[in-house]
Protein backbone atom coordinates (compact mmCIF):
# COMPACT_ATOMS: atom_id res chain seq x y z
CA UNK A 1 0.00 0.00 0.00
CA UNK A 2 1.56 3.25 -1.22
CA UNK A 3 -0.08 5.30 1.44
CA UNK A 4 -0.29 8.63 2.09
CA UNK A 5 2.85 10.98 1.43
CA UNK A 6 2.96 15.18 1.78
CA UNK A 7 6.47 16.73 -0.72
CA UNK A 8 7.22 19.51 1.42
CA UNK A 9 8.77 21.81 4.02
CA UNK A 10 7.28 21.23 7.82
CA UNK A 11 7.66 24.99 8.52
CA UNK A 12 5.59 26.56 6.15
CA UNK A 13 2.58 27.35 5.97
CA UNK A 14 0.66 25.66 2.62
CA UNK A 15 2.43 22.72 4.09
CA UNK A 16 1.15 23.08 7.56
CA UNK A 17 -2.48 23.25 6.31
CA UNK A 18 -2.30 19.73 5.16
CA UNK A 19 -0.26 18.65 7.97
CA UNK A 20 -2.91 19.89 10.83
CA UNK A 21 -5.38 18.50 8.47
CA UNK A 22 -4.48 15.19 8.55
CA UNK A 23 -3.37 15.53 12.45
CA UNK A 24 -7.16 15.64 12.34
CA UNK A 25 -8.25 12.85 10.90
CA UNK A 26 -5.56 10.85 12.79
CA UNK A 27 -4.30 9.80 9.36
CA UNK A 28 -0.61 8.03 9.22
CA UNK A 29 1.44 9.72 6.39
CA UNK A 30 5.09 10.16 5.04
CA UNK A 31 6.41 13.68 5.30
CA UNK A 32 9.58 13.85 2.59
CA UNK A 33 11.35 17.02 3.12
CA UNK A 34 11.59 19.43 0.39
CA UNK A 35 15.02 21.68 0.96
CA UNK A 36 13.62 25.06 -0.04
CA UNK A 37 16.71 26.73 0.63
CA UNK A 38 18.11 24.83 -2.20
CA UNK A 39 15.93 25.44 -4.41
CA UNK A 40 14.60 21.48 -4.36
CA UNK A 41 10.76 22.89 -5.01
CA UNK A 42 12.32 24.23 -8.64
CA UNK A 43 13.97 21.44 -9.93
CA UNK A 44 12.72 17.70 -10.94
CA UNK A 45 11.74 15.89 -9.19
CA UNK A 46 9.44 17.89 -7.11
CA UNK A 47 8.83 20.08 -10.69
CA UNK A 48 6.99 16.87 -11.48
CA UNK A 49 4.69 17.01 -8.91
CA UNK A 50 3.89 20.33 -9.16
CA UNK A 51 4.85 22.26 -12.58
CA UNK A 52 4.44 25.39 -10.38
CA UNK A 53 7.17 24.58 -8.43
CA UNK A 54 5.41 25.23 -4.87
CA UNK A 55 5.15 23.06 -1.71
CA UNK A 56 3.19 21.04 -0.78
CA UNK A 57 2.71 18.25 -2.99
CA UNK A 58 0.73 15.16 -2.12
CA UNK A 59 0.15 11.39 -3.00
CA UNK A 60 -2.28 8.89 -1.83
CA UNK A 61 -1.92 5.45 -3.46
CA UNK A 62 -2.59 6.38 -7.15
CA UNK A 63 -3.79 10.27 -6.80
CA UNK A 64 -1.57 12.72 -6.85
CA UNK A 65 -2.37 16.27 -6.40
CA UNK A 66 -0.62 20.09 -5.57
CA UNK A 67 -2.57 23.26 -3.70
CA UNK A 68 -2.89 22.85 -0.07
CA UNK A 69 -7.13 23.96 -0.03
CA UNK A 70 -7.18 21.09 -2.68
CA UNK A 71 -5.52 18.57 -0.58
CA UNK A 72 -7.27 19.35 2.33
CA UNK A 73 -10.74 19.40 0.57
CA UNK A 74 -9.81 15.99 -0.58
CA UNK A 75 -8.86 14.64 2.60
CA UNK A 76 -11.92 16.01 4.23
CA UNK A 77 -13.76 14.07 2.21
CA UNK A 78 -12.40 11.10 1.59
CA UNK A 79 -11.86 10.58 5.34
CA UNK A 80 -14.92 11.76 6.05
CA UNK A 81 -15.64 9.01 8.44
CA UNK A 82 -12.80 9.22 10.72
CA UNK A 83 -10.60 11.48 13.12
CA UNK A 84 -12.40 15.46 13.33
CA UNK A 85 -15.58 15.65 11.17
CA UNK A 86 -13.89 18.82 8.83
CA UNK A 87 -16.86 19.09 6.50
CA UNK A 88 -20.15 21.01 8.07
CA UNK A 89 -21.90 18.68 10.71
CA UNK A 90 -25.07 17.92 8.72
CA UNK A 91 -23.44 16.00 5.54
CA UNK A 92 -26.59 16.01 3.88
CA UNK A 93 -27.02 19.83 4.08
CA UNK A 94 -25.51 20.90 0.55
CA UNK A 95 -26.35 24.84 1.50
CA UNK A 96 -24.10 24.02 4.64
CA UNK A 97 -21.01 23.21 2.34
CA UNK A 98 -22.39 26.10 0.18
CA UNK A 99 -21.61 28.36 3.41
CA UNK A 100 -18.59 27.11 3.95
CA UNK A 101 -17.31 27.23 0.72
CA UNK A 102 -18.48 31.04 1.08
CA UNK A 103 -16.00 30.96 4.04
CA UNK A 104 -13.42 29.09 2.24
CA UNK A 105 -12.98 31.73 -1.04
CA UNK A 106 -12.79 34.57 1.82
CA UNK A 107 -10.00 32.90 3.75
CA UNK A 108 -8.41 32.82 -0.02
CA UNK A 109 -8.98 35.99 -1.29
CA UNK A 110 -9.35 38.49 1.76
CA UNK A 111 -7.66 37.29 4.53
CA UNK A 112 -4.46 34.91 3.12
CA UNK A 113 -2.67 37.88 1.03
CA UNK A 114 -2.95 40.30 3.52
CA UNK A 115 -1.79 37.61 6.76
CA UNK A 116 0.97 36.25 4.62
CA UNK A 117 2.52 39.53 3.65
CA UNK A 118 2.38 40.33 7.04
CA UNK A 119 4.14 37.29 8.13
CA UNK A 120 6.69 37.31 5.12
CA UNK A 121 7.53 41.12 6.39
CA UNK A 122 8.09 40.71 10.29
CA UNK A 123 8.78 36.89 10.14
CA UNK A 124 10.22 35.00 7.54
CA UNK A 125 12.59 37.92 5.86
CA UNK A 126 14.37 38.00 9.16
CA UNK A 127 15.56 34.41 8.72
CA UNK A 128 16.45 35.37 5.41
CA UNK A 129 18.55 38.28 7.16
CA UNK A 130 16.61 40.79 5.74
CA UNK A 131 15.32 43.62 7.40
CA UNK A 132 11.34 44.37 8.24
CA UNK A 133 9.36 46.74 5.84
CA UNK A 134 7.56 48.69 8.48
CA UNK A 135 5.61 51.27 6.05
CA UNK A 136 4.32 47.96 4.03
CA UNK A 137 3.25 46.59 7.96
CA UNK A 138 1.43 49.22 8.34
CA UNK A 139 -0.60 49.35 5.20
CA UNK A 140 -1.05 45.55 5.39
CA UNK A 141 -1.99 46.01 8.99
CA UNK A 142 -4.79 48.71 7.92
CA UNK A 143 -5.96 46.10 5.32
CA UNK A 144 -6.60 43.06 7.94
CA UNK A 145 -8.06 45.34 10.22
CA UNK A 146 -10.72 45.77 7.67
CA UNK A 147 -10.90 41.93 7.02
CA UNK A 148 -10.94 41.10 11.09
CA UNK A 149 -13.85 43.94 11.72
CA UNK A 150 -16.09 41.95 8.90
CA UNK A 151 -14.55 38.03 10.76
CA UNK A 152 -15.51 39.76 14.10
CA UNK A 153 -19.30 40.40 13.01
CA UNK A 154 -19.43 36.90 11.57
CA UNK A 155 -17.92 35.59 14.82
CA UNK A 156 -20.95 37.15 16.86
CA UNK A 157 -23.10 34.92 15.11
CA UNK A 158 -21.83 32.10 14.76
CA UNK A 159 -18.97 29.51 17.03
CA UNK A 160 -16.90 28.70 13.86
CA UNK A 161 -16.87 30.70 10.18
CA UNK A 162 -19.25 28.24 8.77
CA UNK A 163 -21.28 27.87 11.86
CA UNK A 164 -21.40 25.94 15.06
CA UNK A 165 -18.60 23.19 14.32
CA UNK A 166 -14.67 23.43 13.49
CA UNK A 167 -14.67 23.21 9.76
CA UNK A 168 -11.99 23.42 6.44
CA UNK A 169 -12.87 27.55 6.78
CA UNK A 170 -11.29 27.53 10.34
CA UNK A 171 -8.73 25.08 9.38
CA UNK A 172 -7.17 27.07 6.76
CA UNK A 173 -6.71 30.31 8.57
CA UNK A 174 -4.20 28.14 11.13
CA UNK A 175 -0.81 28.27 9.70
CA UNK A 176 -0.63 32.31 9.26
CA UNK A 177 -2.32 33.19 12.26
CA UNK A 178 0.12 30.85 14.41
CA UNK A 179 3.00 33.16 12.80
CA UNK A 180 1.25 36.48 13.35
CA UNK A 181 0.85 35.30 17.19
CA UNK A 182 4.35 35.82 17.37
CA UNK A 183 4.96 39.00 15.79
CA UNK A 184 3.00 42.76 16.91
CA UNK A 185 0.22 41.97 14.42
CA UNK A 186 -1.29 40.05 17.31
CA UNK A 187 -3.43 42.68 19.23
CA UNK A 188 -5.34 43.13 16.13
CA UNK A 189 -6.26 39.60 16.89
CA UNK A 190 -6.88 39.92 20.54
CA UNK A 191 -8.68 43.53 20.81
CA UNK A 192 -11.24 41.73 19.24
CA UNK A 193 -13.33 39.28 21.97
CA UNK A 194 -15.02 36.97 19.11
CA UNK A 195 -11.71 36.74 16.96
CA UNK A 196 -10.20 36.64 20.05
CA UNK A 197 -11.65 33.70 21.35
CA UNK A 198 -11.87 32.12 17.79
CA UNK A 199 -7.98 32.32 17.59
CA UNK A 200 -7.37 30.93 20.70
CA UNK A 201 -9.54 27.87 20.01
CA UNK A 202 -8.90 27.12 17.04
CA UNK A 203 -4.72 27.64 17.91
CA UNK A 204 -4.81 25.02 20.78
CA UNK A 205 -6.41 22.10 19.21
CA UNK A 206 -4.11 19.28 19.34
CA UNK A 207 -3.28 18.80 15.57
CA UNK A 208 -2.56 22.83 15.11
CA UNK A 209 -0.29 22.19 18.23
CA UNK A 210 1.72 19.20 16.63
CA UNK A 211 2.75 20.87 13.35
CA UNK A 212 4.52 23.47 15.88
CA UNK A 213 6.93 20.61 17.13
CA UNK B 1 -36.70 28.86 -7.86
CA UNK B 2 -35.08 31.78 -9.68
CA UNK B 3 -32.12 32.41 -8.16
CA UNK B 4 -31.27 36.24 -8.02
CA UNK B 5 -27.52 37.27 -8.96
CA UNK B 6 -26.11 40.79 -7.77
CA UNK B 7 -24.00 41.97 -10.07
CA UNK B 8 -23.18 43.38 -13.57
CA UNK B 9 -23.89 41.17 -16.84
CA UNK B 10 -20.27 42.36 -18.35
CA UNK B 11 -18.34 41.78 -14.97
CA UNK B 12 -15.96 38.89 -14.57
CA UNK B 13 -16.51 37.18 -11.26
CA UNK B 14 -20.50 37.14 -11.61
CA UNK B 15 -20.07 35.77 -15.30
CA UNK B 16 -18.43 32.72 -13.84
CA UNK B 17 -21.70 32.02 -12.00
CA UNK B 18 -23.55 32.84 -14.74
CA UNK B 19 -21.88 30.66 -17.19
CA UNK B 20 -22.41 27.53 -14.57
CA UNK B 21 -26.26 28.56 -14.76
CA UNK B 22 -26.07 28.40 -18.58
CA UNK B 23 -24.33 25.09 -18.48
CA UNK B 24 -26.60 23.57 -16.09
CA UNK B 25 -29.91 24.91 -17.37
CA UNK B 26 -30.54 27.02 -13.76
CA UNK B 27 -32.78 29.85 -14.08
CA UNK B 28 -31.31 33.11 -13.02
CA UNK B 29 -32.07 37.03 -12.96
CA UNK B 30 -29.68 39.50 -12.38
CA UNK B 31 -30.01 42.53 -10.37
CA UNK B 32 -27.72 45.29 -12.11
CA UNK B 33 -25.58 46.60 -9.35
CA UNK B 34 -23.95 49.66 -10.50
CA UNK B 35 -20.06 49.33 -10.57
CA UNK B 36 -19.17 52.32 -11.98
CA UNK B 37 -21.49 54.19 -9.73
CA UNK B 38 -19.58 52.09 -6.66
CA UNK B 39 -22.93 50.48 -5.75
CA UNK B 40 -21.43 47.42 -4.57
CA UNK B 41 -19.31 49.73 -2.14
CA UNK B 42 -22.88 51.13 -0.89
CA UNK B 43 -24.52 49.99 2.56
CA UNK B 44 -27.44 47.52 1.39
CA UNK B 45 -25.04 45.81 -0.99
CA UNK B 46 -22.37 45.68 2.01
CA UNK B 47 -25.20 43.54 3.65
CA UNK B 48 -25.06 41.17 1.00
CA UNK B 49 -21.04 41.11 0.90
CA UNK B 50 -19.17 42.73 3.29
CA UNK B 51 -15.93 43.18 1.15
CA UNK B 52 -17.85 45.42 -1.30
CA UNK B 53 -17.69 43.27 -4.59
CA UNK B 54 -19.90 41.42 -6.97
CA UNK B 55 -21.00 38.49 -7.50
CA UNK B 56 -23.41 38.60 -4.27
CA UNK B 57 -26.71 35.86 -5.04
CA UNK B 58 -29.71 34.80 -3.03
CA UNK B 59 -31.82 31.24 -3.65
CA UNK B 60 -34.79 31.24 -1.39
CA UNK B 61 -33.37 31.62 2.30
CA UNK B 62 -29.69 30.64 0.87
CA UNK B 63 -27.72 34.06 0.77
CA UNK B 64 -23.91 33.41 -0.79
CA UNK B 65 -21.17 35.32 -1.99
CA UNK B 66 -18.00 34.47 -3.48
CA UNK B 67 -18.16 33.25 -7.33
CA UNK B 68 -15.98 30.02 -7.02
CA UNK B 69 -17.74 28.86 -3.67
CA UNK B 70 -21.43 29.35 -5.52
CA UNK B 71 -20.67 27.73 -8.33
CA UNK B 72 -19.21 24.85 -6.33
CA UNK B 73 -22.31 24.56 -4.60
CA UNK B 74 -25.00 24.55 -7.79
CA UNK B 75 -22.14 22.06 -9.16
CA UNK B 76 -22.57 20.25 -6.28
CA UNK B 77 -26.52 20.28 -5.79
CA UNK B 78 -27.24 19.88 -9.17
CA UNK B 79 -24.99 17.29 -10.08
CA UNK B 80 -26.90 15.50 -12.37
CA UNK B 81 -28.87 18.29 -14.16
CA UNK B 82 -27.33 19.86 -17.01
CA UNK B 83 -23.31 19.49 -17.92
CA UNK B 84 -21.20 17.24 -15.15
CA UNK B 85 -19.14 20.45 -13.73
CA UNK B 86 -17.52 17.85 -10.80
CA UNK B 87 -16.70 14.21 -12.09
CA UNK B 88 -18.40 11.49 -10.74
CA UNK B 89 -15.65 9.95 -8.20
CA UNK B 90 -13.94 12.00 -5.18
CA UNK B 91 -10.47 11.55 -6.80
CA UNK B 92 -11.52 13.43 -10.42
CA UNK B 93 -12.79 15.91 -7.85
CA UNK B 94 -10.05 16.64 -6.27
CA UNK B 95 -8.12 17.04 -9.45
CA UNK B 96 -10.96 19.45 -10.49
CA UNK B 97 -10.08 21.55 -7.26
CA UNK B 98 -6.80 20.98 -7.86
CA UNK B 99 -6.72 23.30 -11.31
CA UNK B 100 -9.86 25.85 -9.87
CA UNK B 101 -7.14 26.66 -7.08
CA UNK B 102 -4.61 27.14 -9.76
CA UNK B 103 -6.85 29.79 -11.50
CA UNK B 104 -7.38 31.28 -8.05
CA UNK B 105 -3.61 31.51 -7.10
CA UNK B 106 -1.92 31.84 -10.80
CA UNK B 107 -3.81 32.75 -13.54
CA UNK B 108 -6.54 35.32 -11.44
CA UNK B 109 -3.74 36.54 -9.67
CA UNK B 110 -1.94 37.75 -12.66
CA UNK B 111 -4.42 38.36 -15.47
CA UNK B 112 -5.93 40.80 -12.70
CA UNK B 113 -3.10 43.27 -12.53
CA UNK B 114 -2.44 42.90 -16.08
CA UNK B 115 -6.38 43.71 -16.85
CA UNK B 116 -6.27 47.09 -14.66
CA UNK B 117 -3.35 48.51 -16.01
CA UNK B 118 -3.77 47.44 -20.04
CA UNK B 119 -7.84 48.02 -19.94
CA UNK B 120 -8.86 49.53 -16.84
CA UNK B 121 -6.51 51.92 -15.97
CA UNK B 122 -6.41 53.83 -19.89
CA UNK B 123 -10.58 53.42 -19.56
CA UNK B 124 -10.49 55.79 -16.57
CA UNK B 125 -7.60 57.83 -17.65
CA UNK B 126 -5.38 57.07 -14.94
CA UNK B 127 -1.74 56.59 -15.72
CA UNK B 128 -0.42 52.78 -16.33
CA UNK B 129 2.54 51.03 -14.62
CA UNK B 130 4.71 49.93 -17.82
CA UNK B 131 7.12 48.09 -15.77
CA UNK B 132 4.70 46.28 -13.87
CA UNK B 133 3.25 45.07 -17.23
CA UNK B 134 6.47 44.11 -18.17
CA UNK B 135 6.99 41.99 -15.57
CA UNK B 136 3.41 40.29 -15.33
CA UNK B 137 3.76 39.52 -19.18
CA UNK B 138 6.85 37.56 -18.03
CA UNK B 139 4.54 35.75 -15.30
CA UNK B 140 2.00 35.14 -17.85
CA UNK B 141 3.90 33.19 -19.86
CA UNK B 142 5.37 31.13 -17.29
CA UNK B 143 1.94 30.02 -15.88
CA UNK B 144 0.87 29.76 -20.05
CA UNK B 145 3.99 27.10 -20.11
CA UNK B 146 2.67 24.82 -17.29
CA UNK B 147 -0.83 25.25 -18.84
CA UNK B 148 0.54 24.45 -22.16
CA UNK B 149 2.33 21.18 -21.28
CA UNK B 150 -1.05 20.27 -19.12
CA UNK B 151 -3.05 20.65 -22.24
CA UNK B 152 -0.73 18.88 -24.52
CA UNK B 153 -2.32 15.49 -22.51
CA UNK B 154 -5.28 16.56 -21.34
CA UNK B 155 -8.12 17.52 -24.05
CA UNK B 156 -9.44 20.09 -20.91
CA UNK B 157 -7.64 20.21 -17.30
CA UNK B 158 -8.87 17.68 -15.27
CA UNK B 159 -8.98 15.47 -18.05
CA UNK B 160 -11.37 14.07 -20.92
CA UNK B 161 -13.99 16.30 -19.38
CA UNK B 162 -15.17 20.19 -19.20
CA UNK B 163 -15.52 20.74 -15.98
CA UNK B 164 -15.47 23.84 -13.35
CA UNK B 165 -11.35 23.96 -14.07
CA UNK B 166 -12.30 25.23 -17.46
CA UNK B 167 -14.96 27.13 -16.65
CA UNK B 168 -13.67 28.58 -13.88
CA UNK B 169 -11.06 30.39 -16.56
CA UNK B 170 -13.30 31.41 -18.60
CA UNK B 171 -14.36 35.18 -17.85
CA UNK B 172 -10.59 36.17 -17.29
CA UNK B 173 -9.34 34.71 -20.00
CA UNK B 174 -12.05 36.47 -22.33
CA UNK B 175 -10.68 40.12 -21.30
CA UNK B 176 -6.96 38.73 -22.39
CA UNK B 177 -8.27 37.87 -25.68
CA UNK B 178 -10.82 39.76 -26.72
CA UNK B 179 -9.71 43.23 -24.57
CA UNK B 180 -6.64 43.30 -24.89
CA UNK B 181 -3.68 42.57 -27.97
CA UNK B 182 -1.89 40.11 -25.02
CA UNK B 183 -3.75 36.85 -26.63
CA UNK B 184 -2.44 37.25 -29.90
CA UNK B 185 1.09 36.75 -29.00
CA UNK B 186 0.83 35.12 -25.83
CA UNK B 187 -2.05 32.67 -26.15
CA UNK B 188 -2.00 31.83 -29.68
CA UNK B 189 1.83 30.76 -30.16
CA UNK B 190 0.73 28.15 -27.48
CA UNK B 191 -0.89 25.61 -29.45
CA UNK B 192 -2.30 23.77 -26.72
CA UNK B 193 -4.15 26.49 -24.71
CA UNK B 194 -5.27 27.84 -28.70
CA UNK B 195 -6.94 24.98 -28.89
CA UNK B 196 -8.52 24.50 -25.14
CA UNK B 197 -9.71 28.46 -25.36
CA UNK B 198 -11.09 27.96 -29.06
CA UNK B 199 -12.68 24.88 -27.71
CA UNK B 200 -13.91 26.14 -24.58
CA UNK B 201 -15.31 29.24 -25.82
CA UNK B 202 -17.29 27.44 -28.75
CA UNK B 203 -19.85 26.01 -25.94
CA UNK B 204 -23.29 27.09 -26.38
CA UNK B 205 -23.75 28.36 -22.86
CA UNK B 206 -20.65 30.84 -23.27
CA UNK B 207 -22.43 31.92 -26.62
CA UNK B 208 -25.55 32.75 -24.96
CA UNK B 209 -23.39 34.14 -22.15
CA UNK B 210 -21.55 36.44 -24.84
CA UNK B 211 -25.40 37.58 -26.24
CA UNK B 212 -27.01 38.71 -22.86
CA UNK B 213 -23.65 40.22 -21.81
CA UNK B 214 -24.01 42.30 -25.55
CA UNK B 215 -20.34 43.51 -25.68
Amino acid sequence: MAGIKVFGHAATISTRRVLIALHEKNLDFELVHVEIKDGEHKKEPFLSRNPFGLVPAFEDGDLKLFESRAITQYIAHKYENQGTNLLPADSKNVSQYAIMANGMQVEAHQFDPVATKLAWEQVIKLIYGLTTDQAVVAEEEAKLDKVLDAYEARLKEFKYMAGDTFTLTDLHHIPVIQYLLETPTKKLFTKRPRVNEWVTEITKRPASQKVLQ
Amino acid sequence: MVVKVYGQIKAANPQRVLLCFLEKGIEFEVIHVDLDQLEQKKPEHLLRQPFGQVPAIEDGDLKLFESRAIVRYYATKYADQGTDLLGKTLEKRAIVDQWVEVENNYLYAVALPLVINVVFKPKFGEPCDVTLIEELKVKFEKVLDVYENRLATNRYLAGDEFTLADLTHMPGMRYIMNETTLGDGLVTSRENVNRWWNEISARPAWKKLMDLAAY
